[in-house]
């Protein structure tokens, strides 16, 4: 099964230097007036190339918990 | 990888600017302290003074906030009288190589059991972007408003060339060559050097926009013009030019100064 991630920015740390935006290579991140947000966290594989490369420390990135199938009885 | 657990949180959002550079090494740093797997207690982490001497007030280590130039004097005291402590040293490259030059070079030529972490933005970020000795022939800074006419330093040949046991040089941008360095470093017994070119967009990159203005810009112009020791081996020093060379430049079995020192305790003790 395909992984799913969660990925959070924390406005109150980032800069808005726009790194992640530039370098994430799914195109995850956006700014939204002042700050980056991640508009697209369905495309993340989940390599942390944002999470490295944030100076700010800015950025989570955590895998998210499989969705559990409904079952119908 | 949890770095909030390693930060004096009370003290974030650091006050380094946006884009700057070194926020991603000190997340290397922390990775390579917890890949280790390092107590936080058993860590010393040093600065000199200047944007990248703001270090240690962010991290949950013991820390220590020294003269400008001096974090090595202080660490070699420390590393004596704690020899079980690691000692992580952070310097920018005005500290280590300008006012800092010779507690450099004999800090290597004694090969003692230090970890440097070179942060080389090619200028004096905090004071106004004065020119460093690492700043780059015709590069414009505060002080070269007409271009630098001196040749800079490679702070990466020089600890070796003054004897340390372990060198390596990277960038902001190449992450993973970040993580292996510093593991490498770290373990390593004697004096160990991980030269990484940052950005300070805010003084260099202002003034020299041809090799990238914004933080962005520069990390993208590190990923375009770093080559590695291996393939500058095969070219001529006409297409080195520009390049900056990373690699690991020496990592050699040599006694350490604790070494040496103890053996002279024991003569002494005899
Ligand atoms: C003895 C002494 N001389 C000069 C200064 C002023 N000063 C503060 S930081 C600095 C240069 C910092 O440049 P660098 O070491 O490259 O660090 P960066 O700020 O770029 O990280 C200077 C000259 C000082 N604090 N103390
Ligand atoms: S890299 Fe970090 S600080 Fe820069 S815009 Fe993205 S979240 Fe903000
Ligand atoms: S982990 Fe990789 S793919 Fe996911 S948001 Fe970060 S940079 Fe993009
Ligand atoms: S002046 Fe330069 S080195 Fe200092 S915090 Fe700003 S960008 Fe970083």
């Amino acid at each position: 099964m395909k992984k799913s991630f969660k990925v959070t920015v924390n406005q109150d740390w980032c800069k808005s230097c726009e790194i992640c935006v530039e370098f994430c290579p799914k195109d995850v991140f956006e700014m939204v007036g002042f700050y980056s947000q991640a508009v697209r966290p369905q495309d993340c594989i989940g390599c942390r190339l944002c999470e490295k490369l944030c100076p700010d420390f800015a950025i989570n990135v955590r895998e998210s918990e499989p969705e559990q199938k409904e079952v119908k009885t | 990888m949890d770095y909030l657990q390693y930060l004096r949180k009370d003290k974030m959002p650091h006050i380094w600017c946006d884009g700057c550079g070194n926020g991603i090494i000190l997340k290397a740093i922390i990775r390579a302290v917890d890949k280790l797997g390092w107590k936080k207690d058993d860590i010393a982490l040093v600065s000199g003074i200047g944007c990248s001497g703001r270090t240690p007030g962010y991290v949950d280590f013991n820390t220590l906030h020294t003269t400008h130039g001096r974090a090595l004097s202080f660490s070699t005291g420390i590393k004596l009288a704690k020899p079980n402590m690691h000692l992580i040293v952070v310097s920018g490259d005005g500290d280590a190589t300008a006012i800092g030059g010779n507690h450099f070079i004999h800090a290597a030529r004694r090969n003692i059991d230090l970890n440097l972490i070179v942060f080389n933005n090619y200028i004096y970020g905090m004071t106004g972007g004065q020119a460093s000795p690492t700043t780059p022939t015709g590069k414009f800074a505060s002080t070269t408003p007409y271009g630098n006419p001196d040749s800079p330093f490679h702070i990466s040949e020089l600890a070796k060339a003054a004897g340390a046991s372990y060198v390596a040089r990277t960038t902001t941008y190449h992450t993973a060559k970040m993580d292996r360095y510093m593991q490498q470093a770290f373990q390593n017994k004697g004096f160990s050097v991980v030269e990484i070119l940052t950005m300070c967009p805010t003084s260099y990159g202002r003034a020299n926009k041809e090799t990238g203005e914004t933080g962005v810009e520069m990390l993208s112009f590190q990923k375009e013009n770093s080559i590695s020791l291996e393939k500058a081996k095969e070219m001529d020093e006409e297409e080195i030019k520009g390049k900056f060379v990373t690699g690991v430049y020496i990592d050699r079995d040599k006694p350490s100064y604790l070494e040496n020192y103890q053996e002279i305790k024991d003569k002494a003790n005899n």
